[in-house]
């Protein structure tokens, strides 16, 4: 079990998503960053989709009330357990009693912290994803709160064995690290103005000449108005060539609409399911995550690549991500044998 | 039947069939939503009808192929598409929608009223004895964006909308009615409210409506409101 003791910003129960039940205007909430998410969940021997806690910005401090196997990813928002850092994107095992605590946020915007066996929290609508607004999934259906306990589900054979490797080298210590990581491949880039892979959007023929390369152009920055739902942009006004209505069609992960003002939305994971803004552009799903890490006051380069490439770089990623997790059921088991 | 396929995103597609909000296209649109519920493809996610389109998402590590996966799950589809017609109109299902209209439950019912130059139970009798079609569920879960309003009881929305706008409210903005399944901030003009629920997220089917159903507003007394409530519970 584990015990929150300060909430943070926003900390919630997020798995990949909520899938099926768009048709009924259920939004798919899940975590906004799914690379770290899922590579989060390998390092502790879940399976990708166990449900792992979102933090953003600022994270919450919480204590473990039994050995605990752990894996923090994504942004750095300064982990430490009992005072000492905790390096990220590692499997780490920590000892009943020790207090996790968040400091500031270092790079990106967004942590996930991954425990073996995942958090034991219904499934609403076969997903743990908390969708914040309609008050349902994840813990009572909302962010987490001062005083919360989560209770932890059973490990995987796999979770045990990297439990037991850490274990043997944990001697006096509250907490012990594994000594290898991940390839770097998979940990996001924290340049100052990230490149962002977008695909022309349904309605790109729509926009002006000058806002079709003014997309591709220009920078865009994130502005306050950026939330789990979607990041307002602030940059070139995009602008349709004639005033057209459309009709409410549906969006995705990553959709870039712009209302009439000008300024562009990218959609996120709380997305509503419809949207009747023209769409200019699609961000590749291989993208996503660096999109997910970026805070207000972030700049971001949009790069034109083809729909034909964003397949196939989706395809790439996914074998690569694929082989990661091969790569550490084999390392576990031959430290284990 | 007519239709085009373009990409959403690098795992998702829409299949558009229509460029207007009409009968005819809403006939297809659900044609073509069965088509996928009834086959059960495996690389399918799930499918969401817009008002003219229905967009596929999909998983493409499900897809074999030696080109890409949306080249090979298009021409997959065209055929298959090319030979579905809707054949005559069936019957949709009507879903009956019970009103308790105006006092605490409908505050803006006066104000619709005042603005069509009509009386209170005038608007009722014309919002109740309507013929509506949900053309597709968004915005918010359950929330139906529901056709065949009369223009008599139009209505420009709120110039300060609501913070909070309880459950099952029914309301009016411009030409279209619509019921709120959960609370949210919204700047309808408020003419009533159900005591029915549209959003059930512990069910089988989270929605009480569908694309395709017709609706039925019946006005009910403030005594019949909290009867059904209580039954519910």
């Amino acid at each position: 079990m584990i015990k929150i003791t300060k909430p943070g910003l926003l900390t919630s129960v997020q798995d990949l998503g909520r899938y099926g039940f768009q048709k009924y205007g259920v939004i798919t909430s899940g975590v906004m960053d799914t690379t770290a998410h899922r590579i989060a969940n390998y390092l502790v021997g879940n399976a990708e989709n166990e449900a792992t806690l979102e933090l953003t910005l600022l994270g919450p401090d919480m204590e473990f009330r039994e050995d605990t196997l752990i894996s923090i990813c994504g942004g750095n928002l300064s982990p430490s357990i009992d005072g000492k850092p905790v390096k990220l994107w590692r499997s780490v095992l920590v000892t009943a009693g020790s207090k996790l605590k968040f400091g500031g946020c270092k790079t990106g915007c967004r942590a996930y912290l991954a425990v073996a066996g995942g958090f034991d929290v219904p499934e609403v609508m076969n997903s743990k994803s908390t969708y914040l607004r309609a008050g349902i999934g994840g813990h009572n259906g909302k962010a987490l709160q001062n005083e919360d306990e989560l209770s932890i589900g059973e490990p995987s054979e796999l979770s045990r064995k990297i439990a037991k490797v850490l274990a043997a080298q944990l001697g006096e210590n509250k907490f012990v690290e594994m000594q290898w990581t991940i390839s770097s491949d998979f940990i996001g880039s924290s340049a100052s103005k990230p490149q962002v892979r977008v695909i022309k959007g349904r309605q790109y023929d729509w926009f002006t000449t000058e806002s079709q390369m003014k997309l591709f152009t220009d920078h865009f920055e994130v502005t306050s108005q950026s939330d789990r739902m979607g990041y307002r942009l602030k940059g070139p006004e995009l602008a349709l060539e004639e005033k057209q209505e459309m009709l409410s069609e549906a969006v995705s992960f990553g959709t870039i609409q712009v209302p009439s003002e000008g300024n562009p939305i990218v959609l996120l994971a709380d997305r509503q399911t419809t949207g009747g803004y023209p769409k200019i552009g699609q961000i590749a799903t291989v993208d996503l995550s660096i999109m997910a890490q970026l805070k207000p006051g972030d700049k971001v380069q949009f790069v034109e690549v083809s729909h034909e490439v964003a397949q196939q770089l989706y395809l790439d990623r996914e074998k690569k991500l694929h082989q990661l997790k091969q790569g550490i059921a084999l390392k576990i088991r031959q430290e284990t044998k | 039947m007519k239709y085009t396929i373009e990409p959403l995103g690098d795992n998702s597609m829409i299949i558009e069939l229509g460029q207007d909000m009409s009968h005819e296209i809403q006939q297809k649109v659900k044609k073509v939503s069965s088509f996928f519920e009834e086959n059960k493809f495996e690389w399918v996610i799930e499918t969401v009808p817009g008002f003219t389109t229905v967009a596929v998402f999909y998983d493409p590590l499900k897809i074999k192929t030696t080109t890409l996966p949306y080249d090979e799950v298009r021409a997959f589809l065209e055929p298959l598409l090319e030979k579905l017609e809707v054949d005559g109109d069936t019957e949709p299902r009507v879903v009956e929608i019970p009103v308790c209209y105006g006092g605490e439950f409908g505050p803006d019912l006066e104000e619709v009223a005042n603005h069509n130059g009509l009386t209170v139970d005038e608007v009722i009798d014309i919002h109740s004895n309507g013929e509506y079609t949900v053309y597709m569920i968004g915005f918010a879960p359950g929330f139906p964006y529901i056709g065949g309003m009369s223009e008599k009881i139009a209505a420009p929305r709120r110039s300060n909308p609501r913070l909070k706008i309880p459950a099952g409210s029914v309301g009016i903005a411009g030409k279209q009615t619509g019921v709120y399944p959960i609370e949210t901030p919204g700047g309808w003009q408020l003419i009533g409210k159900t005591p029915e629920k549209l959003f059930t997220p512990e069910g089988n089917t989270p929605s009480l409506l569908q694309a395709g159903d017709q609706i039925k507003f019946v006005p009910i007394s403030e005594e019949e409101f909290q009867k059904i409530e209580e039954d519910a519970r």
